[in-house]
Order: C-alpha cells, then sequence, then structure tokens
C-alpha cells in the first residue's frame, strides 16, 4: 500500500531544520577556509621547505586521499584523546573537514603553481625578489584563478561528505533529518525535503565561491 | 673599472658546452647588440649576467658587485640590472601600475603612496601612464613591452638586458617598442639587447658583438660589422638575415 505524504507533520520541527542548516553552512564556511589556507600552506612547504617537512606533507596527502573521511572523522574525534588532545564534537567536525579539504586542495593549487609560466619567477626575482617573495606575490594569486573552479567543485564535495558529522553528534542537516525521522518516522517527506535543500546549499555555496573567485581574486591589488 | 666586467666566463649544460669562455667589458653607456644564430648561446649569456643561469667558471661583475650564486647577493645585484623579456613576463593579476610598483613595495620597501609615484613617472616615460589602471591582457603586446620596460626601470638598474624583446610583436608593433629604447639610450642607459633588428642595432648600438657556437666571434662597431665583416661565419650570417629580410 502506498502511504499518503503529509508534510505538516515537518512544521514543527522546522527550527531544528534550520539550526541544521546553520551548523551545515558553518561547517563549510570554516571548513573551507581552513582547508585552503592548509592547502597554500602545503603548497608553499612542499616548495621552499627542508625534505623532512615535504614529506611530512606528501604522507599527510597520501594518507587523507587514500582513508574514508568518517574515519578521518573518528579517529579525531575518538582516536586523538587518547592521546590527550580531544575537542568538542564541533571543533572535531572543522579540524576534518579542513584536514580533508587540505589534501584534495594542496595537490589542485599545486597543479596550478606548477603551471605557472617559468617566466614568472624569472622575471620576479630578475626585480630582485626572493623565490619565497615571488611565490607570495606573484604566483599564488594566478594559480589560485586558475585552479579555483577545481577548487570550488572540491569545497562542494566536502560539504556533501560533511552529512557524516551527524555521527558524532554534530546538529548538522543531516542531523537534524535523522532527529525529525526518529520522532515522526516521516522518512520520505523529511528526507526529501533535506535532500532539497541540501541541493539549493550546494547552488549557494556555488554562487558564492563563484563571486568570491570574481570580486576577491581578481582584484589583486599590491597589498 | 667597467660596469659590466665579463671574464671567461663558460656555462655548459650538462655535456653541452653553451658558452666558452667570453670576456667582455661594457662600459657605462654603451648599448651592446648581441646577433647570432639561434642556439649560439645569446639568451643563456644574459641569464648569466643576472644570475637566473649559474655560470661554471669565470666571472662577472655588474658596478663592482660580483655575480655569485648566494641568494642573497644575487638580490643585491639584481637591483642594479633589469632584465625584459621576449614573452614580457607581466604579472597578470596586477595592473600596469602595480606591475611596476611591486617589486618596489617587496624589494625595495617602499610606502604604497611612493611605490605608485615611481611606478607611475616610469609608466609614463614609456608613454603609457593613461593605462596604469589596465590589466595586461588588456594590452597591446608593444604596450605589454613596454610596461615590462617600465617595470624593469622603476627599480633604477644600471644596465638592462634585453632577450629578443620584440621577436613576440606583431611587426607594426616592433617600432613603439624600439623608440622606447632608442630614447633610453640617448639618455644614456647601458643595453646589452639581444635583436634581430639589425637596422636598428646599426643606428643605435654602440658596438655589435656576433655569438657563434658560444664565443664571441667576433666584435665591433656597427659600421665594422655590417659593413665589412671579417669572418666567414659572419658574413654567412649577415648573408642569410639579408636574404630573409628581403624574402619578407
Ligand atoms: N635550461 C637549459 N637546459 C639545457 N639546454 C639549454 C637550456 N637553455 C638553453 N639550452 C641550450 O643552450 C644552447 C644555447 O641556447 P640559447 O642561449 O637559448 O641560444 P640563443 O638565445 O642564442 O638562441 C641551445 O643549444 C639550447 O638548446
Ligand atoms: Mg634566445
Amino acid at each position: 500500500m502506498i502511504q499518503s505524504f503529509d508534510f505538516s507533520a515537518l512544521s514543527d520541527y522546522s527550527d531544528v531544520v534550520r539550526h541544521g542548516v546553520y551548523i551545515t553552512l558553518l561547517l563549510i564556511t570554516v571548513g573551507a577556509a581552513l582547508g585552503l589556507a592548509v592547502s597554500i600552506l602545503c603548497v608553499w612547504a612542499r616548495l621552499f621547505c627542508p625534505a623532512w617537512v615535504r614529506i611530512a606533507v606528501t604522507s599527510y596527502v597520501e594518507f587523507v586521499r587514500n582513508t574514508p573521511f568518517l574515519i578521518q572523522l573518528f579517529f579525531i574525534f575518538f582516536g586523538l584523546p587518547q592521546l590527550g588532545v580531544s575537542m568538542s564534537e564541533m571543533t572535531a567536525a572543522i579540524v576534518a573537514m579542513a584536514i580533508n579539504l587540505g589534501a584534495y586542495g594542496t595537490e589542485i593549487v599545486r597543479a596550478g603553481v606548477q603551471a605557472t609560466a617559468k617566466g614568472q619567477w624569472e622575471a620576479a626575482t630578475s626585480l630582485g625578489m626572493t623565490r619565497n617573495q615571488a611565490f607570495w606575490r606573484v604566483v599564488l594569486m594566478p594559480a589560485l584563478q586558475k585552479m579555483w573552479p577545481t577548487l570550488s567543485s572540491q569545497i562542494v564535495i566536502v560539504m556533501m561528505g560533511s552529512a557524516v558529522v551527524s555521527q558524532i553528534a554534530v546538529q548538522d542537516l543531516t542531523f537534524a533529518a535523522n532527529f525529525i525521522q526518529s520522532r515522526t518516522f516521516r522518512a520520505f517527506e523529511i528526507y526529501f525535503v533535506v535532500t532539497a535543500i541540501y541541493i539549493v546549499l550546494a547552488a549557494l555555496v556555488r554562487l558564492a565561491l563563484r563571486l568570491i573567485g570574481r570580486w576577491v581574486l581578481a582584484t589583486g591589488e599590491v597589498p | 673599472m667597467s660596469l659590466v666586467k665579463i671574464e671567461g666566463l663558460c656555462k655548459s649544460f650538462g655535456g653541452l658546452e653553451v658558452l666558452r669562455d667570453i670576456s667582455l667589458d661594457v662600459e657605462r653607456g654603451e648599448v651592446i647588440a648581441l646577433i647570432g644564430k639561434s642556439g649560439s648561446g645569446k639568451s643563456t649569456f644574459l641569464r648569466c649576467i643576472n644570475g637566473l643561469e649559474q655560470m661554471n667558471s669565470g666571472t662577472i661583475h655588474v658596478d663592482a658587485e660580483p655575480v655569485e650564486a648566494d641568494e642573497r647577493k644575487l638580490q643585491k645585484l639584481r637591483l642594479k640590472v633589469g632584465m625584459i623579456f621576449q614573452q614580457f613576463n607581466l604579472f597578470p593579476h596586477l595592473t600596469a601600475l602595480d606591475n611596476t610598483a611591486l617589486a618596489l613595495r617587496v624589494v625595495k620597501n617602499m610606502s604604497a603612496a611612493e611605490a605608485r609615484a615611481v611606478g607611475l613617472a616610469r609608466l609614463e616615460k614609456v608613454g603609457l601612464g593613461h593605462r596604469a589602471d589596465s590589466r595586461p591582457h588588456q594590452l597591446s603586446g608593444g604596450q605589454q613591452q613596454r610596461v615590462a620596460i617600465a617595470r624593469a626601470l622603476a627599480m633604477d638598474p644600471v644596465v638592462l638586458l634585453c632577450d629578443e624583446v620584440t621577436s613576440a610583436l606583431d611587426p607594426e608593433l616592433v617600432e613603439e617598442v624600439l623608440q622606447v629604447i632608442r630614447r633610453l639610450a640617448e639618455e644614456g642607459m647601458t643595453v646589452i639587447m639581444v635583436t634581430h633588428e639589425m637596422s636598428f642595432a646599426r643606428s643605435v648600438c654602440s658596438r655589435v658583438v656576433f655569438m657563434h657556437e658560444g664565443r664571441l666571434h667576433e666584435m665591433g662597431h656597427p659600421e665594422e660589422v655590417f659593413g665589412n665583416p671579417k669572418t666567414p661565419e659572419l658574413r654567412q650570417f649577415l648573408g642569410q638575415t639579408a636574404s630573409a629580410a628581403t624574402a619578407e
């Protein structure tokens, strides 16, 4: 028998959903910002640091890219306290996302830096800049611009992957869905609505990233 | 002491000897044209002078400052040596003005206002003050190369190295760039330029240096080099470029 749908049962939980949306957006905003910073620092380290740091960075990237996000999250939230490093669910979720995005982002930004014409480095160093200054002032911005669409896609992928943080009781959108489902047993309705919300959020994040790409990255004034 | 003093310069890439025992003194205010076949080592020679390539043996001094491998010393030397590239190599994310001002800020630690003033003055010098806010991609090739010259001039170098600076340009844009270099030469700038513009070399340069297989094969006043070439290699090279020019 096909049940009739009843979306009205969800209206009592609109606050829960709203909070879930807020947490999911908060996670991706902070996680993406930190993840990008990690990516850039790792690319920098690979260019300028001694061999042992470069090996550490490479290992980190390979480790993250060859393990599931859920395991990384559990490791940080359940594993690290045994080493005396414990953090709240929220912090653990953000750290896990930053670490995850940082690894993929490192490969993406590195590809952009590698694609930079040798002439850019040479022009900068011919003007008396060190290679380090050339990296920050000359090479980095065009590399980020070039790779921005790929980085944006990766950020959206991480945002979708963030659904698993509900497993450590972070009250994101997926947590809200599971919670409401367990109360109302209206599985179809709630997951239908939450799916739609995820699609809208993804579209919004993509739009925001496009605007950031256009306005922030395109205005490369001398700081 | 000569402004640029090169003694016994040798450079190889792996087993390939590219520069063989080159010695050359360039006096302040001289404009030197480096000519020679493709692959004869002209670019490598220029790149050794500002340390973009590391020499295997020999010494180079610019304004009494030795060219050494150490990054810090190189940096200091490069303040005296401006380099202009065939492909312009402007910074694509910066406006023309920021291209000229960036190194003043980063390397010379000038204030933003001071750097902009100097950058703008140099852009005006190459006739592009009105394009200060344009990005490289909004400029023609000739304009981009002039911005690159302004960018090098902003650092107040004592010598300019130009590597085929008009070779990437459409023919109708060549003259505006040569015009700028001609004016610099008249003002007493020391220039070492690799060029295929023989008439320019003839009318502007104080000396022409013919490179062949990594050696300074023949050099002298333009009238001598072009009018009365002594070696068969130079005669052959000039014959080829002359027939190439007629063929065009
Ligand atoms: N980075 C490099 N690695 C290996 N060989 C090089 C490199 N740069 C130049 N060469 C070689 O050195 C020779 C001289 O090159 P170059 O100085 O560019 O000559 P030119 O500017 O006169 O055409 C050429 O045979 C070239 O292939
Ligand atoms: Mg060359």
